[in-house]
């Protein structure tokens, strides 16, 4: 049913580079999408999310170092030159960011945005062919033909994310990557963007990778999600299955916390999110699970496929239904007597967020 | 006397005038000036949590810092225990704000970065004169910070914002709100800039403190879903009016205007089985320098009737939302038909829609009645009175538009004519001379 | 230029790591404790060399050979424009001075001079700069218009009216010169401060200080002050260079010290254009390596600070890491 693999990271890894030891923002992350896919990665702040995101995409600073593989549509894109990531970036990679604002030029029209990006990646098109292709793209995000002509200032903070989005989707590329897309808009615009979203994939097969942290809406729009803690990847699944039943303790514990109009009691997790200079040893959410052992705190936990969707074929692939935790085993990795609860201190406050 | 409100607000608005264009400015003009706070009454009561919810645009982070003298008010009144605290200048205002607190949203730039938590926390004691003497400072510092849950005091005393984790930043910021023992506090969006899992935590701990020191609240928030654990009573500011208030339960489960329908159905549950709503209000928040007329949110009500407010811009809004769904062909060719929107930008009953020249108005018109066949349930007919042409242009009149007013609905106060007898009666009279 | 639909900002900046704690007052020396490499030995460098004449300065009676003005020891008469010996290091001008000593009291004349407008233009222009900043409304405005008039004035014609105009009540002496300095150099401490307290005075922490409660003047010192000091230094250190040779031109042109009054490296420099033309160096190459070396010293300290307490510059020389291979 789904489609080839468009993107495919094995064991990436960003570091950044510090006055002191290098902060590992993404610290061994395997990750697959495929076309027509929604992929929610979800995560708080400090997870690596968003380091993910600009490196699949090569937009990191100068002090960061790559390691790992990028496939997108077979093609290596670690320590690609910058010239040809801005070739691919556009007819084939999609970006929305989370600011608006500051990604449109205020001194060139929205027609001159698009007609920019046409000429750029597609210039076999004839003038009317881009204006038509505009005004489509325009017209899907909501926005009036009759305003092609005006200026982002005259336009408001969603009119204008709606703008980038439909600039993204101009092209039509094959992946689209948003970081956190609508986290700077009010609720009923978000609403608005995700549903025009929703059907514009379906019409376009495009795959999206859905950084945020709003759990609410990676249940509306997404169909997978991969859930990121400490710079890993601790649990990934079917959306529907990892809701329903979440096989990490900390996708359960972070359910648990977010407040929607049907939580019925507060609950939040202790201590805080980990430094990334110095991660906790093995399982890097160890000190702040409810349900850790021994094992947890001596040995890194092994990734264990989930469901009937469990390993794929084929040389170097991974299990797409995954988790990594103690609790689903494997049974005969476990040490003697690792499965005994872990007995710690309690959690200082002071530790806490 | 324990049943006379803390706080009485009573049609207390707040405007900011703009800066026009250079020109404007050498002819000395005012551009205009956006009404941030539009007629707010409510009355809070000791021990009680009124939950403020709006989007941006709706003048609620205005009315906080409004309540608290931050920003001066243009006209009403605010009274503290009866006596009058609107526009009585800053000087003795000050005295008021040992028993007047404020909570902001990011708690990354709340606390001085030059200051210790410790001296952070205990200079309000030195503003108001309460203490000098170093040693009850730092007990009562410390006594602020144990209530918050920053332990061991002795230890976050020393150390500067900078060492600290979101949710310690905010908790410093509670104890430095807390320290003189107010009797308000105003919390403006103090988690959403927090992580999911910790703004349970710093909810809790205000829960917490409202019980342990009396304390009453007024949480300013656009996150429905966080002001339900916290409010008794909740109030939803549209363009700077409150436009539905009433008990918590009442506002969740029984909401009646569409404003809070819609916003209701708008915010994600983290529940796959669940996909995005559809049926959303359209458009956004409109420019609250030149509001809508009548009900501010009568262009994107889906409830909308004859007596909403309906005017020129409207018409124009329906025009362009038309063009964004055809296909360009057919754009193109309406397009040709009509002359320059701009005619339609005047707030008034009137819509003169143009011709393109060298066309008369009957093609406008053409266009007009097709938009009306192809979905005739849009609310926007029912707010026209009659359609004629005129020479070169197309004339639309609406009905008049009321504005709203409070009305009473059960325990929750409205303004929307949908609740409003009068309205609906005018409105009848309306449907039936247009018939 | 086009290369994507959003045209890709530069790259997002690296996530902060923990900060190193910072006790109170001490948060300078730990910073500048820890810069690495070029900019740390340059800071270093620069304030050897400043170190070095301020020792001259101070100790000058007891390091210079001679008074600065002194023609002659034991009875005799120095020799005129004899070339370095033994007993005149530097040589002697046309004039029969030590050029020696006359570089050692100019040190005391230069330091004398730029500390004192330092001190003055600080305690002039931070105090306004602060105040018009944060109060806005037509005292802004006025003072903004002064300052940007003073700006526009070409500084060594400023400075030169000034020490003229004083010269009349004060003499052309050490204070003079200082003023006339300290009104080319306020407008700078005014602008940099005032520009800072701008951004400063919208900060949620001054709003949230005003809601607790808190007088005017504290928020001024406590909450706005204490944010905005940290360009000061590098701003003064900057100056005081700039000082140098202002001091020099005024000397040059005499409009400087008088020369009965104290030694002055700019006003040797104008006696030894004669010297020029004959072959004889000393008298104009001495002071003129002192002053070069003196403004390097202060330029060398306030890039060096600049350097290390400016965060944006600091992070230019975080290198990229080396990822080790996956272990399993």
């Amino acid at each position: 049913m789904s489609g080839e693999a468009i993107l495919s990271l094995r064991d990436l890894r960003v570091w950044y580079g510090t006055e002191g030891d290098p902060v590992r923002a993404v610290d061994g992350v395997s990750l697959e999408i495929r076309s027509g896919e929604t992929l929610g990665l979800v995560g708080e702040s400090g997870c690596g999310k968003s380091t993910l995101g600009r490196g699949v995409l090569g937009l990191l600073p100068e002090s960061a170092a790559v390691a790992g593989q990028v496939r997108f549509r077979g093609r290596d894109l670690v320590g690609v030159p910058p010239k040809e990531m801005r070739a691919l970036r556009g007819p084939e990679l999609g970006l929305i960011f989370q600011e608006p604002m500051t990604r449109l030029d205020p001194l060139m029209t929205i027609e001159g945005h698009f007609l920019e990006t046409l000429e750029a990646h597609e210039p076999e098109l004839d003038g009317a062919e881009m204006r038509r292709r505009s005004l489509e793209s325009l017209a899907g995000m909501g926005i009036p033909p009759t305003r092609f002509k005006q200026y982002p200032h005259e336009f408001s903070g969603g009119m204008r994310q709606r703008i980038m989005i439909a600039l993204a989707l101009v092209l039509n590329p094959k992946l689209v990557i948003a970081d956190e897309p609508t986290t700077a808009l009010d609720v009923i615009v978000e609403a608005q963007i995700l549903g025009i979203l929703a059907d514009l994939r379906e019409s376009f097969d495009t795959a999206l990778l859905l950084i945020t942290h709003n759990l609410g809406i990676v249940a509306e729009s997404c169909n997978r999600v991969a859930v990121m803690y400490a710079g890993q990847i601790v649990e990934e699944g079917e959306a529907r299955q990892v809701f329903a039943q979440p096989a990490h303790p900390y996708t359960r514990e972070l359910l648990r916390s977010t407040i929607s109009l049907s939580t019925t009691g507060l609950h939040y997790i202790p201590g805080a999110p980990p430094n990334l200079i110095d991660p906790p040893p093995a399982c890097r959410f160890h000190p702040r699970c409810p349900n850790a052992m021994r094992v947890c705190a001596e040995r890194d936990p092994i990734e264990v496929a989930l469901g009937p969707r469990a390993t794929e074929a084929g040389a170097g692939s991974h299990p797409r239904d995954r988790v990594s935790c103690w609790l689903h085993g494997p049974g005969s990795e476990v040490p003697p007597g690792g499965t005994e609860p872990l007995k710690r201190g309690e959690i200082a406050i002071a530790e806490e967020a | 006397m324990a049943n006379a409100p803390l706080l009485e607000v009573r049609d207390l608005k707040t405007r900011f005038s703009l800066r026009g264009s250079f020109l404007d400015r050498l002819r000395g003009r005012e551009a205009g000036a956006v009404k941030a706070v539009d007629g707010v009454s409510f009355e809070l009561r000791r021990g009680e949590v009124l939950g403020v919810v709006g989007e941006s645009g709706s003048g609620k982070t205005t009315l906080g810092r409004t309540l608290l003298g931050l920003v001066a008010a243009s006209e009403g009144s605010i009274k503290l225990e009866g006596s009058e605290i609107a526009g009585i200048g800053e000087r003795r205002f000050r005295s008021l704000r040992r028993r007047l607190q404020i909570v902001f949203q990011d708690p990354h730039a709340s606390l001085n970065p030059a200051m210790t938590i410790g001296a952070s926390v205990g200079d309000p004691l030195t503003f108001h004169g309460v203490t000098s003497d170093p040693q009850a400072i730092r007990r009562s510092v410390a006594e602020a910070l144990e209530r918050v849950g920053l332990v061991p005091a002795a230890q976050f005393m020393d150390k500067y914002p900078g060492d600290l984790s979101g949710g310690q930043k905010q908790r410093a910021v509670l104890a430095r709100a807390i320290i003189l023992n107010p009797d308000l506090l105003i919390a403006d969006e103090p988690v959403s800039m927090l992580d999911m899992s910790v703004r349970a935590k710093i909810l809790e701990l205000m829960m917490d403190l409202k019980d342990e020191l009396d304390l009453t609240y007024v949480y300013i928030t656009h996150d429905l879903a966080t002001a339900k654990f916290l409010c008794d009573r909740i109030a939803i500011m549209y363009l700077g009016k409150i436009v539905e208030l009433g008990p918590s339960k009442e506002i969740y489960e029984n909401p009646r205007h569409p404003y809070t329908i819609a916003l209701l159905k708008a915010i994600p549950e983290p529940d796959p089985t669940q996909s995005v709503p559809r049926d959303l209000p359209r458009g956004e928040v409109p420019d609250a320098v030149a509001p809508p007329l009548g009900c501010p949110f009568h262009p994107r009500c889906p409830q909308a009737f004859e007596v909403c407010g309906w005017e020129s811009r409207d018409l124009r809004t329906l025009l362009e939302d038309r063009w964004t769904r055809l296909p360009e062909e057919e754009y193109e060719a309406e397009r040709k038909l009509i002359g320059e929107l701009g005619s339609l930008d005047a707030t008034a009953t009137v819509a003169r829609l143009e011709a393109a020249p060298g066309h008369g108005g009957e093609l406008a018109l053409e266009v007009l009645e097709r938009m009306r066949a192809e979905a005739p349930d849009d609310p926007f007919w029912r707010g026209v009175a009659e359609t004629r042409v005129e020479a070169r242009q197309v004339v639309v009149r609406f009905h008049e538009g009321l504005e709203p007013r409070d009305v009473e609905v059960g325990s929750t106060r409205l303004q929307c004519h949908l609740y409003d007898d009068e309205a609906l009666a005018q409105a009848k009279q309306a449907a039936a001379s247009r018939a | 230029m086009a290369a994507g639909p959003a045209t890709p900002a530069p790259p997002a900046t690296a996530p902060a790591p923990m900060p190193a704690r910072r006790l109170p007052g001490r948060r300078l020396l730990a910073q500048i404790r820890q810069a690495e490499g070029t900019p740390k030995r340059l800071l270093y460098a620069g304030t050897a060399i400043v170190a070095l004449f301020l020792v001259l300065a101070i100790f000058a009676p007891l390091i210079a050979p001679y008074g600065f003005d002194q023609i002659d020891a034991n009875g005799m008469r120095f020799a005129k424009q004899a070339s370095p010996s033994s007993a005149h290091l530097f040589g002697t001008t046309v004039q029969s001075t030590d050029v020696l000593s006359r570089v050692i009291w100019g040190s005391r004349t230069a330091v004398e001079v730029v500390v004192l407008s330092l001190v003055f233009s600080i305690s002039i222009g931070v105090p306004l700069g602060l105040v018009s900043g944060y109060l806005g409304g037509k005292l802004d405005r006025a003072l903004v218009l002064i300052n940007d008039a003073l700006f526009a004035f070409p500084y060594l014609l400023l400075a030169i009216v000034i020490a003229f105009l004083l010269s009349d009540k004060l003499g052309q002496g050490i204070v003079t010169a200082a003023v006339a300095i300290t009104v080319v150099y306020v407008p700078q401490y005014f602008r940099v401060v005032r520009n800072h307290v701008i951004s400063v005075r919208e900060e949620s922490y001054v709003e949230a200080a005003r809601a607790l409660g808190a007088p005017r003047r504290t928020i001024i010192r406590r909450y706005v002050l204490s944010n905005v000091i940290q360009n000061v230094p590098a701003l003064a250190t900057l100056n005081a260079a700039d000082a140098i040779l202002t001091l020099a031109a005024l000397g040059f042109l005499g409009y400087g010290i008088q020369p009965t009054d104290a030694a002055e490296w700019g006003y040797d420099i104008n006696r030894a254009i004669d010297d020029v033309g004959a072959g004889i160096w000393w008298t104009g190459v001495f002071p003129g390596v002192a002053i070069v070396l003196l403004v390097t010293g202060f330029t060398l300290v306030g890039e060096g600070l600049n350097d290390v307490l400016n965060p944006l510059i600091r992070k230019r020389r975080i290198r990229r890491p080396e990822i080790p291979e996956a272990e399993g």
